[in-house]
Parts: C-alpha cells; structure tokens; sequence
C-alpha cells in the first residue's frame, strides 16, 4: 500500500517531465504502433507550440495514412485529394501570405498522383513547407508497391520484389525538386532515433522560420518505416530501414540556403 | 454609381466583372474557346487594382484544387476552362461539393466527346446538372445566353454559392464566350475583409480548430451528411428557379432551349407566329435548379413541346421528367460545333407536330 501511494505521488502533473503538446490534441492515433509518422506529428506540433504559431498555421492533409490529421493537431486543417495538397497549399498562402502553411504528404500521394503539383509548386517557389513522408509503400490502402519502393523490395503489388525493368526504378522526387531554382532549403531526415529526432526537429524548425523570408519552398523529406506494409516488428523495420532504404535515400541536406548564397 | 457601358467578348465579361465584384483568386488554365478570360486577367493587373490573385497552373487538375485551397480559406475564388478541361476538373468539384464549399466554375463549353471541336456545343448539360465527378452531389447551375448574362452572373453565382454553401458552374458556350456585346458593367466593389466562421484561416483567437474536409469513415455520419445535402438542394429548389418566357402565354406549342439555343428560338418564334403558329419559349436561366414546375404548369395548355440543345438530347430527359407523359416532348439539336438555325427550328416544329406544314 505504501509503495502504491509513492507512484501516485510520483506521477502528480508538476512532476511530468514530457508532457502532451498542447498543439497535439489527446486523441488516439491511427497509426500502427512504431510507425514514423506519429514521432514527426508529435515534432511538428511541438515546433508550431514553440514558435507562437497555433492561431496562425493552416495545414493541408491529403489521402494517404495521415489524412486524419486534424484529428491530431489542434491547427485549422483542408484535408485534400489524393496528390493536390501543394496545389491546395498554394492558393491558402497565395491568398493568406502572412500564415504558416505547410502540407503534410506520404510517398505515393507526392511521387506519384501528385507529381506534377509537387514539382510545379517547387519551381514556382510557393513560400510554404511541404513535409515528406517516405516509407517505400502505400500504407492505408495495405502495402502496395509506390513510386519509392526500392529495388527488390517486396509489396503487395510486387510480391517478387520491385523489379525495375518491368515496374521502374524508384523516384528520388526529394534529389529532383533540390534542383529547382524555387525551392531554398530541401533536407532528408529520420525519426527513428532519439539522435535522428532531435536532427528533423532542427531541420523542421529551420523550414518554417525560413517561412517567413518569402524565399521559396521547403522541403523535408523523411525516411519512415512502415512496420505493418513491412511486416516486419518495428525494431526490425528500423533497422532494414537503416541497412535498406538510407544506402538508397541518404540523410542529410540537399539544399541549403547558405550554398544559394554562394551561387 | 452608373453601370459602365463596354463593347466585350463573353469571355472578357466575365475576367471584368470578376475584378469589380471583389473576386479573391483566379486559378485558371489555357484552353480554347476560353483563353481569354485567363489572358484578360492578367492583362488587367487585377491584383494592382484590388489585391485580387491570378494564377496560371500547371494544369486544370491543379487549378480546381486551388479553388478548393482558397474556397476552404473562405475566399472567393474561381476558375473556368472549356469542355475537355472541366472533365479533368470533376474530381475536385466533388471534393468541392463534398466539403460544402462556394466557388464559382466557368465552363465555355464546345463539341465532344474527347478532343471533339473548339467550336460551341452544349454537351456538357448532363456533366453539369446530373454530377459530373462521384458521389451525391448537385451544383448551382447558371445558363447564360449573353455577354450581359456572362457578366452578371459572376455576381450571380458567388452569391448562390455562398448563400448555400455550395459550388456554382456557369454553363455557357464557345459563342457566348467568343461573341462580342454592349455589357453593363457593375461599379468596382471592394473585396471582403471577413471570413466565414467556417473558413480555415489560422485558428486565431478561435476555440475551435476548422477543418475543411469531405471524409466521414462513418456509415451513419456519411448518411447523415448525404440528408444533409439533399435538404440544401431542395432549398435550393424552393427558392433559386430562375427562368424567362418568350410568348408562352397564349403558345399552342413550346419549345425549351437555354444559352446560345435560346437566342436562336427567340427568332425561331417570331418567324413562327409571322406564319400562324402558336409558338412559345421557354428559356431556363437555371440547369439546376431546373423550373420544372413551371414547364408541368405550360404543358398542361399546349400541344406538343420541343426541346432545342446543340446536343444529341440531354436537358430533354428533364422536360419528359417534368411533363410526364401530358404531351409529346421531342427533341432537335444539332452536334459538332454547329449552332442551330431559326428556320431549322421552325421547320422541325412543323414536322414533329404538324404533319410537315
């Protein structure tokens, strides 16, 4: 009995060293256990609570795994279709410039349906953050082969494995829109340890401060597992993602706008 | 203030009115026979004059999901394109519908399917009123039948749109579009300060968060949503019918036409009375909501009823709907870009109803 009354004591709020974000609402989230994409929810929240810009931020969520996003983030939120979300993110900060706008967008939804509004919103340098979540797979719809399944990796629709002669080579959508004059700051990041996390908190700060300077996009690409498109345990995935997807996709930054300055 | 008298193109119309009635953004995307609203806008230096933004997209995929981003923001946005480009622009005016936003849709239609022609036709009546992307859903359809109406009903269709909630289309044609007219040009109106309570605009000082969205993985809450919208659009219908009578009052025979084809029937029944029919028009200035009502009240005094479309009969189905069965409902058209003549017109009046003489 009295160890039970020392927990309680404890566990009292005044000793919570890592409480809720007050941006990330206390809902459940729909994603699988181990999954990347409610570590990067969760950074992200974090950094619109820290820079003062709850009443200010508008996201856009399109179809794919976070499409319920604004059940999670306590921002004013357009769910958009399939691919459309840098198109749709366009005309919010077009007509509302002095807002924080950024999309939130899985591999299939901004490699493939949405290649064209992804690259164009790039080149013309729309100011807002596109956020990039690259598991190699379609998630939602139950682990079917996307653009960035890399080669010999199996999938639903690819259960031999990617074979690139007759199903293409992976698209490094994140290599291309660096080469665009209207993006300014591009990186690639992980969240699959505390290391990594720290580095995409920093990355994604970085991205939306530069918001401000009306200087063209940014883009954070991040490298996520997808344990149960995998299905493989969670430790596992991260380290096939490691051993896997990093030689194929690696971290760091592809554009910085110190190396802009240079040029 | 006085209305400025121009001498425009349709499509010039309504880039101009779409600048003086405080239009927030134009998304738009080059295609025949309607280029010329985007060219003009940009021509125009509309966001010198008023703030108001323009942009060409990469695509009319794009383009509609602009008018989603800045519809959801409370804006009044718009876009236009033409028969082809309006295909690729369904899917985003389902989302639109779905979401319940306003905006406003300029279709200068021509020929199809496919490619088919650059030149006018009014084919897309079934896309426009029946749906034309997936799911449940109607628009507010507005038919012009001149480069006064194309101005107007820029005006017109915000304010329906946002009244309900709901996207507008303006369903003209290529010779609406292409034909120059006087217009009446409405004082510049400043462009809104205020957003909806709906609008997602940063959530300010708000309790709430706003969320703009067309999903509801709930059977139950996505029933309720479809009820939902079927009582808006029977609003829609009690109050929104809009139509004009040409001689129906004492019309042995009536025909039903819209836009460019009205014009036409207009002459169509001056040349008819000159030789002693009896002849009406109807002209329906909404597709949907489609006065309905108001052809069951006529056909009930009339003898035969023909409903005139360069198309192959589409709005004719909703006539039959709506004279169910009290009269002969026939339909004339004619297909490919080609615009019906009044003589034409007359002559099939005296085929169809009066053995030929």
């Amino acid at each position: 009995m009295k160890e039970a009354t020392g927990i309680k004591e404890i566990i009292k709020p005044e000793n919570l060293a890592y409480a809720r974000t007050e941006v990330m609402l206390n809902n459940t989230l729909s994603y699988c256990p181990g999954c990347g994409h409610g570590t990067t929810h969760r950074i992200l929240a974090e950094l619109i609570d820290e820079l003062g810009l709850q009443s200010k931020t508008i996201g856009v969520s399109p179809v794919g795994c976070s499409v319920l996003m604004y059940h999670y983030l306590d921002v004013d939120i357009q769910q958009a279709a399939h691919g459309r979300a840098p198109a749709v993110a366009t005309a919010i900060k077009r007509l509302l410039p002095d807002r924080f706008v950024f999309t939130y967008q899985g591999d299939g939804d901004l490699a493939a349906i949405g290649t064209s509004e992804t690259i164009h919103a790039c080149n013309r340098g729309e100011n807002i953050l596109i956020v990039f979540i690259n598991n190699g797979i379609y998630g939602m719809t139950g682990g079917q082969m996307a653009p960035t399944t890399i080669p010999g990796m199996k999938s639903s629709t690819s259960p031999q494995g990617r074979d690139v002669h007759s199903m293409g080579n992976p698209l490094k959508m994140t290599d291309i829109v660096a080469t665009l004059a209207g993006t300014y700051y591009v990186t690639r990041q992980s969240v699959h340890t505390p290391a990594n996390v720290r580095k995409t908190k920093k990355a994604l700060r970085k991205a939306i401060e530069y918001q401000k300077l009306n200087k063209g996009t940014c883009f954070v690409e991040i490298v996520s597992n997808c344990p149960s498109g995998w299905k493989m345990t969670p430790v596992d995935s991260n380290k096939w993602m490691e051993e896997n997807m990093f030689p194929y996709y690696p971290l760091g930054d592809l554009k910085t706008p110190s190396e802009q300055a240079e040029k | 203030m006085e209305r400025e008298l121009r001498l425009m193109k349709g499509n010039e119309a309504v880039a101009e009115a779409a600048i003086r009635a405080g239009v927030d953004g134009y998304f738009g995307y080059p295609i025949t026979p309607q280029s010329e609203i985007l060219e003009y806008l940009m021509e125009a230096n509309p966001y010198e004059r008023t703030g108001m933004v323009v942009l060409q997209a990469e695509s009319e995929v794009a383009a509609i999901n602009m008018v989603y981003g800045g519809a959801g923001c409370g804006k009044k946005v718009m876009t236009s394109s033409s028969s082809p480009g309006i295909s690729l622009k369904q899917e985003g005016i389902s989302y639109i519908a779905g979401a319940e936003l306003p905006c406003l849709i300029v279709n200068v239609a021509r020929g199809g399917p496919g490619l088919g022609t650059i030149q006018p036709a009014q084919a897309d009546y079934f896309q426009s009123v029946k749906g034309g992307g997936h799911g449940d859903y109607h628009l507010i359809v507005l038919a012009p039948a001149s480069v006064q109406e194309m101005a107007d009903f820029v005006e017109l269709g915000f304010e329906l749109a946002f009244k309900y909630r709901n996207p507008a289309l303006i369903l003209s044609d290529g010779a609406i579009g292409q034909m120059m007219e006087k217009v009446y040009l409405n004082p510049q109106k400043p462009r809104s300060s205020e957003s909806p309570d709906w609008a997602t605009t940063g959530k300010g000082s708000r309790e709430d968060r706003n969320i703009i969205t067309s999903l509801d993985l709930d059977p139950d809450g996505q029933e309720q949503f479809n009820h939902k919208l079927i009582e808006k659009y029977a609003e829609i219908e009690k109050n929104e019918v809009r139509y004009e009578e040409f001689h129906c009052d004492d019309a042995e025979y009536l025909l039903v036409a819209y836009g460019t084809s009205a014009r036409v029937c207009q002459k169509s029944v001056q040349i008819a009375r000159e030789h002693g029919i009896k002849l009406g028009l109807l002209r329906p200035v909404t597709l949907f909501p489609f006065p309905k009502k108001r052809i069951a009240e006529i056909s009930s005094r009339v003898k035969g009823i023909l409903s005139v479309e360069m198309s192959s009969g589409q709005m004719v189905e909703d006539v039959q709907l709506a004279v169910n069965g009290r009269v002969p409902v026939m339909h004339f058209g004619r297909m490919g870009g080609i615009v019906t003549t009044p003589d034409e017109v007359v002559e099939q009046v005296k085929i169809l109803f009066l053995g030929g003489k």
